[in-house]
């Protein structure tokens, strides 16, 4: 069966090196189509379907495959997933050339060739006897894989032909390339151009939105001017790299001027870390994300990072000198020392496109195709599309790719993609706002659920194994109110020596999460349940997050218990970690375990439990603080819902009980413990969690801000910081504090996981532990899953399995759990920030009191305690005149004519919802106090407050 | 850039074979007059030479004969041509010394030494081109020379490599597969009674998968067999008719 053909392949590499390769060519390699007698059953897996019932092109009448090259299936993946689109033949050449050019369509590519519905079949042409071709002399590599295509194109349609003389079965080549068209018309292979093909398809018009525009090469310099200069191809860029000419780095775009970006520079070089780039030109065309290619500009053009906020407004291309305008008014005057690396981009590395979320705004011109799109996300610049169903697209939320930046286009071009909903319905807003943070939220999968428990479910013979059975102990669970997904719950009980005997009792979930299986990767993949406001996206399926594992009263649970004995002060005389079963006597809010330990009358086994967890917390905590634990404070809001509705309808910060930290401190405790339990076992592949010192530079904000009040803040170590935060109280204003430790929080690194053998600095700095790891939490961290595996291995309750063991797979669980966390988060303010405008559009406009966070060149962040709500307040705006501004950056303040805004500050603003602008609706601030004629808005006028800004923008058309 | 995908969705490997699939293996037996026995195979474009002498009186120091069994000398070479950059590699560098030792281990379990006591055989190996599994392609070698030279052995030895990737055994790796860095076992066999003449691997693997790259190298090996048989028994076909039985 093996038809060997050896041969020769030569490559430079540095050197000359002669690299010999063998490379067999097959007789068994099937055709794919089902039914094929000439190459019968060599095929397995997905195939394509014998008699295709293709959507009827009226370019092609007959039942065919499709065959894409490679560009086709790089730039129109879009339209290959339609559901419409099946029966397409991938070959082996395509697809190691999509693999070479880009990762992500090459996945999305397995993925449809996967789906069984699609009929995708992947064609190793390369190894059939009869489709290898071999390279020319004088043919470059590009013209033998086009060759290739060919050839396998034509060796289809004669082999198709054999199959049965009456079968019309065609194989259609689609390619965009002219040449390689017209060749393949000449060697008689029926082939189309992408965009001729899906316009023929006239069942589905809606296929044309999503194709992508590609301009050809011909027509791109001829209309319009060149705003851009050439992006130097990627062999200058490696050369200028290597000579230190060039720096590579990952451009952001700023969130807050569209004309302004910094460029991270990857390399171990302290110095110019961060590199800025001003202007429409320097940016040349870099989008977030992107891995570009920059090159410094000299001194004497150094900028410093402009703290004026800025969005992009314009509607057409010819405002490009107005751009230059504004470019003009970020070069302000500044001292010296504040200027910072300026650079331009000289080329793009590795684009990191991704469809978009954001709308269509729509075209002024009534016929227009041709419509701008405006993304959700400010970093990303708008969009041009082409689209025929504008109308129905307007006020929606859409889906746009982008599919290329041509030299004298001020936008780039994309293509439609998916219409998700109406703006501003909540379903739609969730939807978006979860795409935009990718987070996996669809559905669980059958395989996926497949791997649960069969109910009704009970604890068995086997489960016991290794197990403790702990059901006598009287074990509680205290969480916040309306908690379905328990996942810890306490013991605390004296022993007949006079000591106390401390459980935490964690669910058992690494019991039902088998390694390896479709349910453990999905939930590795969604590393962590992401609430919500009104919603919660489980990270495990809901039997198990809210039934088997959950950790409910008056039922017997699995567990995996942490058990000490510590004396009366709270020392740790013996740890035990054991598997167990549990049975929890009741699951309490923190309001009610609370009320418990108050009420003097109550003396119950499990009130008496709580006041000992309860006192032992105290001086646990105590102790915490003196190694030099950061106590911080964020503004931490709760909706209450409408039952029905679900709309907020009140809004509350949270409170904080003493309960509340007596479950957060003997959750830290077993967390600690399980850390050096596991590293002690696995020194070089345990999960641990690090909180890295911030760099004294932080600190400036916080250090300058408590000066301009007198108040001297040392951050020399975590526990001067807490100390010195601790005395930073000021009589006259009590909220200071809280103030203070806000801006604090704003001054930390990022907490992260981490394989403890692929690092040396295990300290974590706000908890001022030498050691950390997150094991509480498991049913909406899969972090806990790894570590409960690795101490079930450690204690001799499980075994292990490979993966668990390689520290290289560890570290890339930890990068995926570090991204899911910070993207969770991201989305849980992004849900809170949506909620809150909803609650302010049925609360109409209030006057709230505030506290300045930051000043900025020409707004001020203010933080409006009562809500928790943090806001800009804007002093310039588009159509009044501007207000004399003096900033300065040392103090920090801003003096507005003749009022000076401190940090700090008490202020009185006026909130409301902001909808001129149907993409981003927000939350407005405006001052009330202290009053500048021309600037605040009197207290009592409210009401004639120009409110619909909608109308504002008409005039500003008719102009 | 995507590194190289060494085995694709559809189960073919960087140079079109399938997981299971041996490169394609030539051998031939006799290939020099002088020496007790010779033999030359190609696996792939993996060559190599063996030759074998004995067993005849113990050369050197007497001290060194075993007075119930042979004593069995394996010496290890690569010719400076055998792989794609040129490369002086002197004798009795560390590389070759182990070689010689793994291969005198694993000849020293096939080959019946007690027959021949106080007396010394030696054979002799060498790589004329390296692309991937040379210990397998010096054992198959040498099995086949010292067949040549008659010496009795418990079986055939057959050796080959195998290799995990995504969770799936390769066997006979190329250099290409060597070289990405994954664990690679060497196994040699006895196929008839299933023996373990010799095996190796100096990689981490976890012990959940080892017995599917054991299993794929034994069944590997099976093949290897199969073929070498093939090979004997054609050069005695040939040898037979030469001397006119």
């Amino acid at each position: 069966m093996l038809k060997s053909k050896t041969f020769l392949k030569k490559t430079r590499a540095g050197g000359v090196m002669k690299i010999v390769r063998e490379h067999y060519l097959r007789d068994d390699i099937g055709c794919g189509a089902a039914g094929c007698t000439a190459c019968g059953g060599a095929h397995e897996g997905p195939a394509l379907e014998p008699q295709p019932q293709d959507p009827a092109s009226s370019l092609c009448p007959q039942p065919h495959y499709l065959l894409p090259d490679t560009n086709v299936l790089l730039h129109q993946i879009d339209v290959l997933e339609d559901p419409a689109i099946r029966n397409v033949i991938v070959l082996q050449t395509v697809l190691q050339e999509v693999r070479n050019r880009s990762a992500p369509v090459y996945k999305r590519i397995r993925d449809v060739t996967n789906n069984q519905e699609k009929h995708f079949y992947t064609f190793t042409n390369e190894h059939h006897r009869e489709t290898y071709v071999e390279q020319e002399q004088g043919e470059n590599a590009n013209d033998r894989n086009d060759r290739a295509i060919r050839v396998a194109a034509k060796w289809y349609n004669e082999h198709l032909k054999k199959m049965s003389a009456d079968n019309q079965l065609q194989v259609i080549f689609i390619t965009n390339d002219r040449k390689n068209k017209e060749k393949a018309v000449e060697e008689g292979i029926p082939a189309f151009t992408c965009e001729e093909y899906v316009k023929s398809l006239t069942a589905n018009p809606e296929l044309i939105d999503r194709l992508a525009c590609l301009s050809e090469e011909g027509n791109e310099i001829e209309s319009g001017k060149i705003i851009f200069s050439e992006h130097l191809p990627l062999s200058k860029l490696q050369q200028g790299i290597k000579s230190g000419t060039y720096l590579q780095g990952t451009f952001r775009a700023s969130r807050e001027n569209y004309l302004e970006a910094t460029v991270w520079i990857h390399g171990d070089n302290e110095e110019n870390k961060e590199i800025i780039l001003q202007g429409l030109k320097h940016l040349n065309r870099a989008v977030h994300e992107d891995i570009v290619a920059v090159e410094l500009l000299p001194k004497s053009q150094w900028v410093a990072p402009s703290s004026v906020v800025l969005h992009d407004e314009g509607q057409n291309e010819d405002d490009v000198e107005k751009e230059e305008e504004r470019e003009q008014m970020l070069k302000t005057a500044v001292s010296e020392k504040m200027l910072k690396p300026t650079g331009r981009v000289v080329g793009i590395i590795k684009r990191n496109w991704r469809p978009y979320c954001g709308m269509l705004s729509k075209s002024d011109i009534k016929e227009s195709r041709r419509h701008l799109f405006t993304p959700a996300d400010k970093r990303i610049p708008r969009i041009r599309i082409e689209t025929r169903q504008a109308s129905t697209l307007e006020g929606r939320r859409i889906i746009v790719a982008i599919d290329g930046w041509p030299r004298n286009s001020r936008y780039p071009n994309g293509h439609f993609v998916k219409n998700l909903g109406d703006v501003g319905e909540k379903e739609t807003e969730t939807e978006v706002l979860l795409l935009e943070h990718d987070v996996p939220h669809q559905p669980f999968s059958q395989a996926v659920l497949s791997f649960l428990p069969k109910m009704p479910w009970s604890i068995t013979e086997k489960d016991m194994k290794n197990r403790e059975d702990l059901r006598h102990l009287c074990i509680c669970s205290v969480d916040p109110p309306g908690c379905t997904d328990i996942d810890d719950a306490l013991h605390c009980r004296e022993l007949e020596n006079g000591n106390l005997e401390v459980g935490v009792h964690i669910a058992d979930v690494s019991h039902f999460i088998r390694p390896g299986n479709a349910l453990d990767q999905e939930s590795a993949r969604r590393g962590t349940t992401v609430y919500l406001c009104e919603k919660r996206i489980d990270m495990v399926p809901e039997l198990l997050s809210s039934n088997l594992c959950s950790l409910k009263c008056d039922v017997d649970r699995l567990a995996f218990s942490c058990i000490w004995e510590m004396n009366h002060s709270a020392e740790i005389l013996k740890t035990k970690f054991t598997k167990s079963v549990i049975n929890s006597k009741a699951s309490l809010t923190y309001a009610e375990a609370q009320l418990r330990i108050d009420s003097a009358n109550m003396r119950d086994d499990i009130t008496t439990s709580l006041r000992g967890l309860n006192k032992l917390a105290k001086i646990l905590k105590k102790k915490r603080i003196e190694k030099g634990a950061l106590t911080l404070s964020s503004p931490e809001v709760r909706f209450h819902m409408d039952s029905e509705t679900h709309d907020p309808i009140d809004l509350q910060t949270k409170e904080l009980r003493e309960t509340n930290s007596m479950v957060e401190e003997f959750m830290l405790l077993a967390n600690i413990s399980v850390a050096k339990k596991i590293h002690e076992e696995f020194s070089e592949h345990a999960l641990l969690r690090k909180h890295p010192a911030p760099p004294p530079s932080n600190y400036e904000i916080l250090v300058k801000a408590a000066k301009s009040r007198n108040l001297e803040i040392k951050t020399d170590t975590a526990k001067s910081l807490a100390e010195s935060l601790d005395r930073a109280e000021s009589p006259t204003f009590p909220y200071l504090n809280t103030l203070l430790r806000i801006l604090a929080t704003r001054c930390m690194m990022q907490a992260v996981y981490f394989c403890s053998g692929m690092d040396n600095d295990f300290h974590h700095y706000g908890l001022a532990s030498p050691i950390y790891t997150h094991f509480t939490s498991p049913i909406r961290r899969y972090a806990d899953v790894i570590v409960h595996r690795l101490l079930a291995v450690a204690i001799g309750a499980d075994c292990t399995y490979p993966e668990l063991t390689d520290k290289h797979k560890l570290a890339d669980i930890c990068k995926n759990l570090n991204y899911r966390h910070k993207m969770a988060q991201y989305a849980q303010r992004a849900s809170v920030a949506f909620h809150t405008q909803l609650f302010f559009k049925s609360k109409g406009i209030v006057s709230e009191e505030a506290y300045i966070l930051f000043v900025r060149k020409n707004a001020i962040v203010v933080l409006i305690p009562k809500y928790g709500l943090e806001g800009t307040v804007f002093f310039e705006e588009k159509d009044k005149p501007n207000p004399r501004l003096i900033y300065d950056d040392e103090i920090p303040s801003l003096k507005i004519e003749d009022t000076v805004f401190h940090v700090f500050d008490k202020v009185k603003v006026k909130i409301m919802l902001d909808s001129s602008n149907l993409q981003h609706q927000k939350i407005r601030m405006s001052l009330v106090e202290p009053q500048i004629p021309g600037i605040s808005i009197p207290p009592d006028n409210i009401s004639n407050m120009n409110l619909n800004g909608p109308e504002k923008k008409k005039m500003k058309f008719e102009k | 850039m995507a590194g190289l995908e060494l085995l694709s969705d559809q189960g073919y490997r960087v140079d079109g074979r399938r997981a299971g699939e041996l490169r394609k293996i030539q051998a031939r037996m006799g290939v020099f007059a002088q020496a007790d026995g010779s033999a030359y195979i190609e696996q792939g474009n993996t060559k190599a030479l063996a030759v074998v002498y004995g067993p005849h009186e113990i050369r050197g120091s007497r001290a060194r004969a075993l007075p119930d069994r042979a004593l069995v000398n394996c010496q290890y070479s690569s010719a400076t041509f055998s792989t794609g950059e040129r490369k002086r590699r002197p004798h009795g560098d560390r590389k070759s010394c182990e070689m010689g030792l793994q291969l005198r281990q694993t000849f020293e379990a096939a080959i019946l030494t007690q027959l021949h006591p106080r007396s010394q055989i030696d054979i002799y190996v060498q790589v004329l081109q390296a692309d991937g599994g040379t210990y397998a392609a010096c054992v198959n070698a040498a099995t086949l020379a010292v067949l040549d030279a008659g010496i009795p052995m418990r079986d055939f030895v057959c050796a080959c490599s195998a290799g995990f990737v995504d969770g799936t055994a390769l066997a006979d790796l190329s250099h290409v597969e060597e070289a990405a860095g994954g664990p690679q076992l060497a196994l040699a066999l006895l196929p008839a009674s299933g023996q373990i003449a010799l095996l190796e691997m100096d990689a981490r693997l976890h012990e959940d998968h080892l017995e599917r790259v054991l299993e794929a190298a034994a069944q590997a090996a099976r093949d290897v067999h199969t073929l070498l048989d093939l090979v004997v028994r054609q050069h005695v076909r040939e040898a037979s008719i030469l001397l006119g039985d």
